[in-house]
C-alpha cells in the first residue's frame, strides 16, 4: 500500500481579551442571569497582557517554539512562569493580536457585515502592513472605516454585535437578516471569527512549509460551527471561505463535523481522498471558538489565576502523496469507536487503542507518542477537569498492563514516556489530537520517535441527537524511504511459476 | 453494605473519565438503587 504523507502543519492562536468579556458564553450567559455578579465586576482585573499571552509557556509550545517536553521542566502553575522564548511568530505559526485579528475579520468578510471605525481601521491598516502574510490587495479590503456614532446606532438599533478594543466599541458585526437566526449579529461574528483564524492558520501552513497554494486541491475544515440560513442551518462551506482568503485557487472542499473529534475524522478522510488518488493535496483546518473564551473563567477568578483561556485557536495540515520522506498515515491501522462499542473507559480505549494495534500486530508500547486530548492542564486543573492528557494516558497504560504489555509498577513511566504535557487551549476540537503533528514531523525527521498514535475524541451528546460519544484514531509512522511495492497475490505467483515451468518444459521438448 | 444501597441515584459522567453509562451498569448491582438521572458531560 502506498500511504499518504504528512506534507506539514500550521498552528495559530489569537489572543481575544475583549471577545473574552464580551463573547465567551460564560460571560454572556453570567451577563443575562447576573449581570451583577462580583466575577463581572472583577474580571477586568484578571485578563493577561498581549505580552504576557506571548510569554506563556503553553502558547509558545503550541506555535512550535518549544518542545513540549520542555513543559516538563516546570513546575505547575505554568502562568506566573516566563517561557525562555518569547516569540510572537513561531516554527509552525503565530500568536495574534486582536487589534490585527479585527483587521483580519473584516478581510474575511465578504458581505460588508464587518464595520469598523475609522481610525482603528487606520491603526490596524498600517499594523497588519508589518506582517509578513499580508499584502496591499489584503489591507485594502479593511476599507475605510466609518464613525463612531454610525457603529453604535448599529449596535443600539439595529441588534449588531459590538467589536471591542481595551474596553471600547471600535466596529460591529451587523446581522445578516433581519428575521433569520442563523444570520443573526451573533452567528455572523462566531463564523466570521472561523473563517478569519481558519485562514490564518491555513495562510501560516503555507508560509511555515514553503507550500504552494495552487497545489490544493480539496480542504475539508473541521471546527465546531456551523454556517448557513434559515434553510439550512449547517450548510456549509467554511472550507471553500477559507481555501478562497488563502489563495487556494484550485481548491475546492467541504466541513466535516464531529465535536472534538473532527480533526482525526479530517485526517483520516483526508488521507483516504490522497491514497485513493482522487486528489493530490488535502488539506484539513479549523478556526476557533469564540464562545468557549473564558469557558472555565470563574474557576480561574475564583482560585487567583488569570483568565487563561483568552487565546482562539488554529490549525492546518496538508496531507499529500508519498514524497519518500514525510511521515506517513497508516490508513491501515485506524481506530473507531462504533455505535455498539459501549462506553465503559475499558471498551472505549480497547476500540480507539488497541483494536488499530492489534490489526498492526503491535504492542501499546510500540507507540512512542500517543496524542490524546492535549488540553492544557494549567486551564482545567483549577476548573476541576484534571489533567485530561494524563487521565488518557493512565487509560491507556492500564489497559496495556492487563494485556500484559506493562508490568503494573510500570504505569507510571509509561505515562512519563509514552505521554506528553498538554499545551492546547481548551478550543474543543483544537486540543483533539492534532496539535502534536507538527512535532511528530520534527520528531520522526530527528529519529526521536518512529510512531505516534493521534487520537480525537468528541462530546455527541451535546448536541442531544445520541447519548453517545465518539472517536476515531490513526497511527502517524516515520517514512521508510522505500517505494513499497504492489503486492503480488498467490494466484499471481502459481501462474508465474507455471509458466516458467511451462517455458522449460518447452525447452527440454526442443531439445 | 453499600454506601448506595435503597438509595435514588443521580450520576454524571465525565467522557475522558467514567461516563454514565458505566456507572450506571455498576450502580445497577447494588440492590434497592433506582437511577433517576444519568448523564455524561464534557468537562473540557
Amino acid at each position: 500500500m502506498k500511504f499518504p504523507i504528512v506534507k506539514g502543519a500550521g498552528y495559530v492562536l489569537v489572543n481575544t481579551p475583549d471577545m473574552l468579556v464580551h463573547n465567551g458564553s460564560t460571560q454572556t450567559t453570567e451577563k443575562l442571569t447576573n449581570p451583577d455578579s462580583e466575577y463581572l465586576k472583577g474580571l477586568a482585573e484578571h485578563i493577561r497582557t498581549f505580552d504576557d499571552v506571548v510569554a506563556y509557556l503553553p502558547n509558545q509550545v503550541y506555535i512550535g517554539n518549544l518542545h513540549p517536553e520542555k513543559l516538563k521542566e516546570y513546575d505547575m502553575p505554568w502562568f506566573d512562569k516566563e517561557s525562555p522564548i518569547k516569540e510572537r511568530f513561531g516554527k509552525y505559526g503565530e500568536i495574534m493580536p486582536q487589534d490585527e485579528f479585527i483587521g483580519l475579520m473584516k478581510m474575511a468578510d465578504a458581505f460588508d457585515l464587518v464595520k469598523l471605525e475609522k481610525k482603528f481601521a487606520a491603526e490596524v491598516k498600517q499594523k497588519l502592513q508589518r506582517h509578513p502574510l499580508f499584502d496591499e490587495t489584503d489591507i485594502e479590503k479593511i476599507k475605510e472605516g466609518l464613525g463612531i456614532e454610525e457603529i453604535t446606532k448599529q449596535i443600539d438599533e439595529h441588534h449588531a454585535e459590538g467589536i471591542y478594543m481595551d474596553g471600547k466599541v471600535v466596529g460591529c458585526v451587523k446581522r445578516a437578516h433581519d428575521i433569520d437566526i442563523n444570520l443573526n449579529a451573533h452567528t455572523m461574528f462566531e463564523n466570521i471569527v472561523v473563517k478569519a483564524s481558519g485562514a490564518l492558520a491555513l495562510r501560516n501552513l503555507i508560509a511555515k512549509n514553503g507550500l504552494d497554494p495552487a497545489s490544493i486541491e480539496y480542504v475539508i475544515e473541521c471546527s465546531e460551527e456551523a454556517c448557513g440560513d434559515i434553510n439550512q442551518r449547517g450548510g456549509g462551506n467554511f472550507a471553500k471561505a477559507i481555501a478562497e482568503m488563502a489563495g487556494a485557487v484550485n481548491a475546492t472542499g467541504s466541513d466535516t463535523r464531529g465535536f472534538c473529534a473532527a480533526p482525526t475524522h479530517a485526517l483520516i478522510n483526508a488521507s483516504a481522498l490522497v491514497q485513493a488518488g482522487v486528489y493530490e493535496n488535502v488539506v484539513i483546518v479549523a478556526g476557533g471558538a469564540t464562545a468557549k473564551l473564558g469557558m472555565n473563567g470563574k474557576d480561574h477568578v475564583k482560585k487567583g489565576y488569570p483568565v487563561l483561556e483568552d487565546v482562539l485557536g488554529g490549525f492546518a495540515i496538508m496531507i499529500s502523496q508519498n514524497d519518500g520522506t514525510s511521515p506517513v498515515i497508516r490508513t491501515d491501522l485506524v481506530g473507531r469507536h462504533t455505535v455498539g462499542t459501549g462506553s465503559s473507559p475499558q471498551a472505549v480505549i480497547t476500540s480507539l487503542i488497541t483494536a488499530p494495534l492489534d490489526k498492526g500486530n503491535l504492542k501499546i508500547t510500540d507507540i512512542d507518542k500517543y496524542s490524546v486530548e492535549m488540553q492544557n492542564p494549567d486551564i482545567t486543573k483549577p476548573a476541576g477537569a484534571g489533567d485530561v492528557p494524563t487521565s488518557n494516558y493512565k487509560m491507556i497504560g492500564a489497559l496495556g498492563v492487563k494485556r500484559k504489555e506493562i508490568d503494573r509498577k510500570d504505569l507510571m513511566s509509561f505515562v512519563e514516556e509514552h505521554g506528553l504535557p498538554g499545551w492546547a487551549p481548551t478550543q474543543g476540537h483544537i486540543p483533539s489530537g492534532v496539535p502534536y503533528v507538527g512535532f511528530a514531523i520534527d520528531d520522526m525527521a530527528d529519529g526521536k520517535i518512529d510512531k505516534a498514535m493521534i487520537v480525537g475524541k468528541g462530546s455527541l451528546f451535546l448536541g442531544r441527537m445520541t447519548n453517545l460519544f465518539d472517536g476515531v484514531s490513526v497511527i502517524m509512522e516515520k517514512n521508510t524511504g522505500m517505494e513499497e511495492k504492489e503486492s503480488v497475490s498467490k494466484e499471481e505467483i502459481k501462474k508465474l511459476i507455471a509458466e516458467a515451468m511451462r517455458g522449460f518444459a518447452e525447452t527440454l521438448t526442443d531439445e | 453494605m453499600s454506601a448506595f444501597e435503597n438509595k435514588k441515584i443521580i450520576i454524571i459522567g465525565d467522557r475522558d473519565g467514567v461516563p454514565g453509562p458505566a456507572i450506571e451498569e455498576c450502580i445497577k448491582t447494588v440492590p434497592g438503587t433506582e437511577v433517576v438521572f444519568s448523564a455524561t458531560e464534557c468537562f473540557v
